[in-house]
C-alpha cells in the first residue's frame, strides 16, 4: 500500500487559504445585505402608510455634503491600500486618517440631521411609521459606519505606533472591503429614503 | 480491510497525552479550545442536551393531550411548552447538531487542518450557547429579577400582535427575541466559516467536483444560513424597536402590518427547514454508498439538485401563509414554487435508491437509520405536496395534519439522519465502535415510536383538530387517536435512552475501531481515530471522489474513470 505517491499540480486551486479573509468578508457582506434588504423592503412597504405627519417630503433634506464625504472615503481608502502595497506606510497613514475623518464627518452630519428632525420637526422613532422606518434604516447604516470608524481608529492607532507593515496589506484590503460595502449600502439607503420614497 | 496502520502516517513527534490531569485543567482546555473537532463535539452535545429538554417539553404536551378534557397543565403552561419546544428544537437542538457535524467533518473530509477561522468558530459556538441560556433564563427572570419566571408563550414564530407590549406583558418575549438574535449572530459566523473553509481550505487535488456529498450539502446549507438568518435578525431588531422604542412596524393601530412579520419570519423560516435537512441529506449520501458498496449514483445530478433546492427554497416562504389570505397571484406563485421544490428532492430520493440498487447492502445500524430516513422523506414529501396546494391548505392549514407533516421531516429525516451519523462517525470521534445490539434496539424502538406517533397524528388533523389547543372535548372523535399518538412518545423516549446508554457505554467498553472500520472512501477515515489535533501530518493528495478507494486499490483507481 504505497502512501500518496501521486502528484497533482497545485495550480488548479484558484482559492487558497491566503484568500480566506476576502472570501469570509464576502460571506459577511452577503449576510449583512440580507439584513439591510429586509429593512429596505419594510421602508418601501410602509412608505406613505403613516396615519399622521410629518411626511418625508415635509422634513427630509438630501444630505448632499455628508454623502459626498462618505463616497469620497471610498476613494481615500483605495489610495491608502495602494500606498501600503507599495510599502509607503506614511502615505498609508495619511489616507487612512482622511478616510476616518470623512467617515466621522458623515456621522456628525447624520447627528445634526437627527437633532434637527427630533427637536425642530418633532419626528421621533415613535411618532409615526415614517419615523420608525426612517430611524431604523438610516440608524442601521449609521451603526455600520460607526463600527467601521472604530475599526479605522484602531488600525490608525496601530499605524501611529508603527505596528502596521507592508505585510499587512492583505488584512487592510479585507477591512477596506467592509468600508466599501458600507458606502455601497449608502447608495441604496440614500436613493430609497431621499428620492424613491420621498 | 481495516488495517492498523493509518494510510497517511501521523507525525511521529505527537506528544503523548498525559493519562490523568486535574479536571479543572481538562475543562479549561475545552472552554478555550479553537479546535474544530472539539467545537464540533461541543456543538453536538449542546444540541443533544437541548434535544432532551425539548423532548421533555413535547412529552408534557402529549401527556396533556392524551385524553379529552385533561387538566394536567394549565393553558398558560401549555402555551409556554409549545413555544419553548419549537424554539428549542429548531435553534438550540437541530442547528447546533447540524453545525457540530459540519464543524467536525468538513475540514477532515476536504483534507484541511482546521476551519478557515478557528477563533471565529469558537465565538460562534459560545454565541449559540449564550442564546440558549438567555432563552431558558426566562423561566426564572421572565417578569424581572425577582424569580417570578414566565417562559415565552407566543409560539415559535411569535406572530404579531401577540408580541406587542399590550399582549405580551413582562420580558419573556424579550428573552425569546434576544436569545434568537444572539444565536443568530453565532449561526452567521458559523455559516461564513463553513463557506470559507469549503472554498479556500481544500487540500491538494480536492476540486469542487471531487468533494464528498456531505461537504457539498453543508456548503449549500452555509449559503442558506448567510442569506436566511439575516431576515430573522432584521425582524427581531424591528420587534425590539417596537417593544422598547415605541416603533410601529407591526402595530396595526398606527398603520403597521402584522402580516409583514409573517413574511419576514417565513423568509427566514422556510430556508431554515432546508438548513436543517440538507446536512441530513448529506449524511444519507455518505452512509448509503458505503453500506451498499457502490459509489453514489449520479454525483453531478445530486450536486445540481442540492443547489436547485438551495435556490428554490428561498422563494417558497408564503406557503406557510395560505390561510392568512393572499391575492390569487401570490397563491399561484407559491403553490408553483413549492411544487417545484419537490423535483430536486425527488431526484435525490431516486439517486439514493439508485445507489442501493444492485449493491451489496449490509444493514448496520447507520444504514438502517438511513434507509428509514429515505422512506420517511418520501412520505413527508408527499404530504408536503398535498399541503402545497392552496385549497387543500385552506382546509388543513394550522391543523395536526401540518404538525404531522413537518415532524415527519424533522424527526423522520433530520433526527434519523443525525442518529445514522452518530453511529457512523462515532468510531472516528472516539476510536471505539458503538454496540450494534443496543443500536438495533434503539433503531426499532425509535422507528416504532416514530410511526405510532406521527403516522396516527395525521388522522386527528384530517378530522379537524387544530394545533395549539391545550385540550379538547370528548365526542369530537379525536381522543382515541390522540392516545395512540401519545403512547408512541414512550417508545421514542425509550429508544433515545438506549442511544444515550450506548454512547456512554461504548465510550469506555466499545470495541477498538481502528482507522477505517467501515471500509469507507472519504478522507476522514485515512487518519487515526480519534484524529490528531492537526488532522493530517501530510496533506493527502486527492485524485478522485473516493480518495481512499484509490489508495486501497492502486490496481483499479477511480480516477481512471472520472
Amino acid at each position: 500500500m504505497a502512501a500518496a505517491s501521486v502528484t497533482v499540480p497545485q495550480a488548479e486551486m484558484p482559492l487558497s487559504p491566503a484568500m480566506r479573509g476576502k472570501v469570509g468578508m464576502w460571506c459577511l457582506i452577503v449576510a449583512e445585505s440580507s439584513i439591510f434588504c429586509i429593512f429596505v423592503v419594510a421602508y418601501l412597504y410602509y412608505a406613505g402608510k403613516s396615519v399622521s405627519g410629518p411626511t418625508p417630503a415635509q422634513v427630509l433634506h438630501v444630505p448632499i455634503f455628508a454623502s459626498i464625504c462618505l463616497f469620497s472615503s471610498s476613494l481615500t481608502i483605495v489610495l491608502s491600500e495602494k500606498a501600503i502595497h507599495r510599502g509607503n506606510i506614511k502615505q498609508f497613514g495619511i489616507f487612512w486618517f482622511l478616510t476616518l475623518a470623512l467617515g466621522v464627518i458623515f456621522l456628525v452630519e447624520t447627528g445634526i440631521e437627527w437633532h434637527r428632525l427630533i427637536y425642530n420637526e418633532g419626528l421621533t422613532i415613535s411618532t409615526n411609521l415614517f419615523g420608525t422606518t426612517y430611524y431604523s434604516l438610516v440608524g442601521l447604516h449609521a451603526f455600520h459606519v460607526t463600527v467601521g470608524a472604530i475599526g479605522l481608529t484602531i488600525i490608525l492607532l496601530f499605524t501611529l505606533f508603527g505596528a502596521v507593515k507592508m505585510e499587512h496589506a492583505g488584512r487592510i484590503g479585507v477591512f477596506a472591503m467592509y468600508w466599501h460595502f458600507v458606502d455601497a449600502i449608502w447608495v441604496v439607503v440614500l436613493s430609497v429614503v431621499y428620492f424613491i420614497a420621498r | 480491510m481495516a488495517e492498523a496502520q493509518p494510510i497517511v502516517p501521523p507525525l511521529v513527534i505527537t506528544p503523548e497525552r498525559e493519562g490523568s490531569r486535574p479536571i479543572v485543567q481538562v475543562l479549561h482546555d475545552w472552554i478555550v479550545t479553537v479546535d474544530h473537532k472539539r467545537l464540533g463535539i461541543m456543538y453536538f452535545c449542546y444540541g443533544i442536551l437541548a434535544l432532551v429538554i425539548g423532548g421533555i417539553e413535547a412529552s408534557i404536551m402529549r401527556a396533556q393531550l392524551a385524553v379529552a378534557n385533561n387538566h394536567l397543565v394549565s393553558p398558560e403552561t401549555f402555551n409556554q411548552m409549545f413555544t419553548m419546544h419549537g424554539t428549542t428544537m429548531i435553534f438550540f437542538a437541530a442547528m447546533p447538531i447540524v453545525f457540530g457535524i459540519a464543524n467536525y467533518l468538513t475540514p477532515l473530509m476536504i483534507g484541511a487542518r482546521d476551519m478557515a477561522f478557528p477563533r471565529l468558530n469558537a465565538w460562534g459556538f459560545w454565541m449559540t450557547a449564550l442564546g440558549g441560556i438567555i432563552l431558558y433564563f426566562s423561566f426564572v427572570g421572565g417578569f424581572g429579577l425577582y424569580g417570578a419566571g414566565s417562559a415565552p408563550d407566543v409560539g415559535w414564530f411569535a406572530y404579531a400582535p401577540l408580541t406587542s407590549p399590550a399582549f405580551s406583558v413582562g420580558h419573556s418575549t424579550d428573552y425569546w427575541t434576544i436569545g434568537l438574535l444572539i444565536s443568530g449572530f453565532g449561526s452567521i459566523a458559523t455559516g461564513l466559516n463553513i463557506m470559507t473553509t469549503v472554498l479556500c481550505m481544500r487540500g491538494p487535488g480536492m476540486k469542487l467536483g471531487r468533494m464528498p456529498m456531505l461537504v457539498w450539502l453543508n456548503s449549500v446549507m452555509a449559503f442558506l444560513v448567510l442569506v436566511a438568518i439575516g431576515p430573522l435578525t432584521a425582524a427581531q431588531l424591528m420587534l425590539l424597536i417596537d417593544r422598547y422604542l415605541g416603533g410601529h412596524f407591526f402595530d396595526t393601530q398606527a398603520g403597521g402590518s402584522a402580516v409583514i412579520w409573517m413574511h419576514f419570519f417565513w423568509i427566514f423560516g422556510h430556508p431554515e427547514v432546508y438548513i436543517l435537512v440538507l446536512p441530513a441529506f448529506g449524511i444519507l449520501s455518505e452512509v448509503i454508498p458505503v453500506f451498499s458498496r457502490k459509489p453514489i449514483f449520479g454525483y453531478n445530478i445530486m450536486v445540481a439538485a442540492t443547489i436547485a433546492i438551495g435556490f428554490i427554497s428561498l422563494s417558497v416562504w408564503a406557503h406557510h401563509m395560505f390561510t392568512v389570505g393572499m391575492t390569487s397571484y401570490a397563491n399561484a406563485f407559491f403553490v408553483a414554487s413549492t411544487a417545484a421544490i419537490a423535483v430536486p428532492t425527488g431526484i435525490k430520493i431516486f439517486n439514493w435508491i439508485g445507489t442501493m440498487w444492485g449493491g451489496k447492502i449490509t444493514f448496520t445500524t447507520p444504514m438502517l437509520f438511513s434507509v428509514a430516513a429515505v422512506a420517511q422523506m418520501l412520505i413527508a414529501g408527499l404530504t408536503g405536496i398535498m399541503l402545497a396546494s392552496a385549497p387543500f391548505d385552506w382546509q388543513l392549514g394550522n391543523s395536526y395534519f401540518v404538525i404531522a407533516h413537518f415532524h415527519y421531516v424533522i424527526l423522520g429525516v433530520i433526527v434519523f439522519g443525525v442518529f445514522a451519523a452518530s453511529y457512523y462517525w462515532y468510531p472516528k470521534v472516539t476510536g471505539r465502535m458503538m454496540s450494534e445490539t443496543l443500536g438495533k434496539c434503539h433503531f426499532w424502538l425509535f422507528l416504532i415510536g416514530f410511526h405510532v406517533t406521527f403516522d396516527f397524528m395525521h388522522v386527528p388533523g384530517l378530522l379537524g383538530m387544530p394545533r395549539r389547543i391545550y385540550t379538547y372535548e370528548a365526542s369530537r372523535g379525536w381522543e382515541g387517536w390522540n392516545l395512540i399518538v401519545s403512547i408512541g412518545v414512550i417508545f421514542q423516549a425509550l429508544g433515545v435512552l438506549f442511544w444515550v446508554f450506548n454512547v456512554l457505554k461504548s465510550y469506555f467498553k466499545g470495541k477498538i475501531a481502528g482507522n477505517d472500520p467501515w471500509d469507507a472512501w472519504t478522507l476522514e477515515w485515512s487518519t487515526t481515530s480519534p484524529p490528531p489535533d492537526y488532522n493530517y501530518a501530510e496533506l493527502p493528495v486527492v485524485r478522485s471522489r473516493r480518495p481512499l478507494w484509490d489508495l486501497k486499490h492502486p490496481e483499479d483507481p477511480d480516477w481512471k474513470y472520472e
